[in-house]
């Protein structure tokens, strides 16, 4: 017993020495600051995105939209138990997916188009070829055991959860099996994005952190804190050096993987809703943040300031993304309208 | 009296801290100045910075037009 004791005081006192040791090898190179840095650079100035479109045809509260790699199509996943497969430049629904379960949470696009993923309170995690006749179920990936918060796919053979359970795992469609489990989080996991080159993934959570994870090894090579809330939404910066976050603190954050730590927040007193949703402009200057004030901001991500706001919503701003070219921004809400905006 | 499965927690605690422990930081100068020069490269391809001509935007409405 008192070995138990002993061990668990030294492994304690360990713990607190590896977080002092980091903690003062991130403050040895924190030299300086990105808004510092940035007082150089060019402003964007004032930016005026106009509504092109509103796309109507759920019935219900929008959770999630995500676009195809072909810049054209867009899925979007609603409580009225329904995906819809857009083509964003007609306005016209090109198919609907009827849902087992309405109460969905999140909604991806395979990079070849032929495959959406959708998933929530449900706990399941169900892909659809939407390229047969109508749509047909392909795998039910069933092992989680809280809601799924967000699905992306790696190729018609992988795909990467997150859950409530506090896990993110990447499942083999031929077989429909878990092939790695991410521990670490112990909060919910809310959100995850993949890097270009696959190989690692990002991960915000209700215990307000941000991880970095090897895809094939399954382990937590990073973590981010700072936010003092639930993280809701994260992203990579188109470079894969950084992260930008967004959470129910009501500010968005910049992470830079290689200085290991935040380098720059997005906050204003005036703005006090939380982050929904977040996606950066193809150069990764702006950054469109959805909040629960109804309204999706623009932020220089360099210079830390708002630039522009895109309002039309009437209810809050769930769902954010900007498309592999760039052209333009989605915005989905439950008021279960999405818009488009460029 | 800790537990054999709070012990296990600890040592996974302590595991994972020594590998965020190791690995190599660059300096926050250095890092922001690369995230500038991303940005000031990728500018002029940057749609929603740069704006897009009508004729060239896939979301706009195009209206007929007709020829009087």
């Amino acid at each position: 017993m008192a070995a138990e004791k002993a061990e668990m005081d030294a492994l304690k006192k360990e713990c607190d020495a590896l977080r002092t040791q980091i903690e003062a090898a991130r403050k040895a190179v924190n030299d300086s600051s990105m808004s510092a840095a940035s007082g150089g650079a060019t402003a964007v100035g004032r930016v005026q995105l106009k509504l092109r479109k509103t796309l109507k045809g759920h019935l219900a509260k929008i959770y999630a939209m995500h676009w195809s790699a072909d810049s054209r199509q867009m899925v979007s996943a609603s409580q009225d138990g329904k995906l819809l497969v857009w083509d964003t430049f007609t306005g016209n629904k090109l198919v609907a997916v009827p849902l087992k379960s309405a109460w969905v949470m999140s909604v991806a696009f395979a990079p070849s188009g032929n495959l959406v993923a959708s998933g929530g309170l449900d706990n399941i995690c169900t892909v659809y070829n939407i390229k047969a006749a109508s749509p047909k179920t392909l795998r039910e990936l069933d092992a989680h055991t809280g809601y799924l918060s967000c699905c992306r796919f790696l190729s018609d053979t992988e795909i990467l959860t997150a859950s409530g359970d506090t896990t993110c795992c990447l499942w083999d469609l031929e077989t429909g099996k878990q092939k790695v489990i991410f521990t670490n989080h112990i909060g919910d996991c809310m959100s995850l994005a993949l890097s270009s080159d696959m190989n690692t993934f990002i991960s915000g959570a209700c215990d307000s952190l941000a991880k970095l994870w090897d895809v094939r090894e399954g382990a937590c090579k990073q973590t981010f804190s700072g936010h003092t809330s639930d993280i809701n939404a994260i992203s990579f910066f188109p470079s894969g050096n950084a992260v930008i976050t967004g959470s129910d603190d009501c500010t968005c954050k910049m992470y830079d993987l290689r200085a290991d730590q935040e380098v720059i927040g997005y906050q204003d007193t005036n703005l006090n809703a939380g982050v929904t949703s977040l996606a950066l402009s193809s150069s990764g200057r702006l950054i469109f943040a959805g909040y629960d004030d109804f309204n999706c901001h623009i932020w220089d991500s360099l210079k830390g300031e708002k630039v522009g706001v895109l309002s039309g919503h009437d209810n809050r701003v769930s769902c954010t993304g900007v498309p592999a070219d760039g052209m333009g921004v989605c915005t989905g809400s439950w008021d279960s309208f999405l818009k488009l905006w460029n | 009296m800790p537990s054999s499965s709070s012990i296990a927690q600890a040592r996974r605690t302590v595991q994972q801290l020594r590998i965020e422990a190791s690995i190599k930081r660059i300096k926050v100068s250095k890092a922001s100045s690369d995230l500038m020069r991303y940005c000031g490269e990728h500018a002029k391809n940057d749609p929603l910075l740069m704006g897009i001509p009508a004729s060239e935007n896939p979301f706009k409405d195009k209206k007929p037009c007709t020829v009087l």
